[in-house]
């Protein structure tokens, strides 16, 4: 009993830090939140148990090759460079095989779930691993809008599952989701702007500058509001959670403004975080809407 | 600067799940011009305590955090005006337009002590409406006699808006210090007596 609860301390240790687990939460909840926003059964327990399954192993797959094949510039930079793989106390091999396992299990649960469903979480998946990290990351700073539609594709998916079909509404939240990506990633490659500097991975701020970078900030914010405003309509959502949601994109754009108008480290992460806390309202107020 | 400890997280946190609760749920029904001004009111307690969690205390820092505050008491009076006496609406309404704009203007433009002067006879009528308003009502028996609580937020209001008026106009009534560690609380009961208040009409 001893040894496999040590087996399965060691396990966690190991494998736990590839997942990204707050990432993954949080791609996993903007899935649940599309599920949730088409009013279909939800008390389908069997389906939305498959839905939080396949999301979690296909997200978590992808975490973990992105994290597999960025090991030697995780290794670089001083904020990634405690990774398990960074330190050696994962193996590539391991890592890669483990990635592609649950990669797989997780996509073929999708399929056999719904094929179009399965089709949309695969597209998230290999655009996330091979557009996004393989073939364009340490290429061009614009690889953050392919990252972004892999943002997209949970949500997306989650809708399709539970509307049977791709609609304007998917889409707009997954629009949502792909212009607040910038908000959450941008502001932190300028916060580790040396970091990314170090590992010689093109961002915005090194290739065109800091003020540029805000700027672009501010205007996907203010995009990403719009199109969450723009499918809570299409949603549904009450009139009361309506009127929050606006006070929420409010408080977002007013800090994006904030940021570009007095440029400070704290400024910059607050938005960070505050739009981290904004994407989980905005997919609470669709999953309440749901039930 | 005091620094906010993980009591102050959790009090504002509460209070900004109340102030969410009272945007969705507490103010349906009314008339487009209530229910803007108290989306107004408690969306700005709303990202105020957000943005307090995030930045801490050095987010009361701006300039920008007297003149949003004020929204607060301004709009929250608007509603009342607008819901319980609608022939003083539209006057009231450019009462709170032009208060808010030359408070705005003061803050950044003016002497501290004219900023000071325009932002305490503008916090004081707002904050007198919201305090004596409800409980008149009450009295005479207009609304429901837990509407009160809405005039002890109002009363809390006041004592938060001069506190921290004071304070940003550097001639502070209590020490910094005591005033951010009361602050959460305060907020915190303030917002939880309008959602009382608020559920008996």
């Amino acid at each position: 009993m001893n040894k496999m609860r040590s087996s399965l301390k060691t396990i966690k240790r190991k494998y736990f830090p590839l997942v990204k687990s707050l990432q993954t939460a949080l791609l996993l909840i903007t899935g649940i939140a599309g599920y949730m926003s088409a009013r279909c059964p939800v008390h389908n327990i069997p389906t939305v148990l498959g839905l939080a399954g396949s999301l979690l192993l296909s997200i978590s797959g992808s975490t973990v090759l992105n994290m597999w094949y960025d090991r030697d510039i995780d290794a670089i930079m001083p904020r990634t460079s405690k990774r398990p793989l960074s330190t050696g106390e994962v193996q590539p091999k391991e890592a890669l095989i483990f990635g592609l396992v649950i990669s797989v299990i997780g996509i073929s649960w999708a399929l056999v779930l719904d094929p179009l469903y399965g089709i949309i979480v695969f597209a998230g998946l290999f655009f996330d691993v091979v557009v996004y990290t393989i073939w364009l990351k340490r290429r061009t700073a614009w690889s953050i809008i392919w990252g972004g539609i892999s943002g997209g594709m949970p949500i997306l998916a989650g809708r399709v599952l539970g509307t049977g079909q791709i609609d304007w509404v998917g889409i707009t939240l997954a629009l949502g989701v792909l212009f607040w990506i910038p908000t959450h990633i941008l502001t932190f490659s300028i916060r580790y702007h040396d970091d990314y500097k170090k590992a010689g991975v093109p961002t915005f701020p090194s290739t065109y500058s800091f003020q540029t970078t805000r700027l672009i900030i501010a205007i996907s914010s203010v995009l990403a509001t719009l199109a969450f405003g723009a499918a809570s309509y299409g949603v549904g959502l009450t009139w009361g959670f309506m009127r929050l949601l606006v006070v929420l994109s409010v408080g977002l754009f007013v800090l994006a403004v904030q940021s570009l108008r007095s440029p400070s480290e704290r400024i910059t992460f607050g938005l960070f975080k505050y739009a981290s806390l904004y994407m989980l309202s905005a997919m609470l107020l669709m999953f309440f809407t749901g039930i | 600067m005091k620094k906010i400890s993980v009591l102050d997280r959790i009090l504002l946190l509460f209070t900004g799940l109340l102030a969410a609760y009272q945007i969705s749920f507490g103010i349906n029904e009314l008339n487009p011009l209530p229910t803007w001004s108290y989306t107004v009111g408690f969306g700005v307690l709303l990202v105020a305590g957000l943005l307090l969690i995030i930045l801490g205390f050095e987010g009361l820092e701006s300039q920008a955090v007297v003149i949003v505050s004020t929204l607060i008491p301004l709009s929250i009076s608007l509603g009342l005006v607008a819901e319980h006496l609608p022939q003083y609406k539209y006057p009231y309404l450019v009462f709170a337009v032009l208060g808010f704009a030359a408070i705005a203007i003061t803050r950044y433009t003016a002497e501290n002590k004219t900023a000071t002067i325009v932002l305490a006879v503008t916090h004081g009528i707002a904050g007198s409406l919201i305090t004596f308003l409800p409980i008149i009502l009450s009295i005479q028996g207009k609304v429901p006699a837990g509407y009160f609580l809405v005039g002890v937020a109002g009363a809390l209001i006041g004592v938060g808006g001069l506190l921290l008026a004071f304070l940003k106009a550097g001639k502070p009534i209590l020490s910094q210090k005591l005033i951010l560690t009361v602050l959460p609380l305060l907020l915190l009961l303030m917002t939880t007596a309008f959602v009382f208040g608020f559920s008996f009409n």
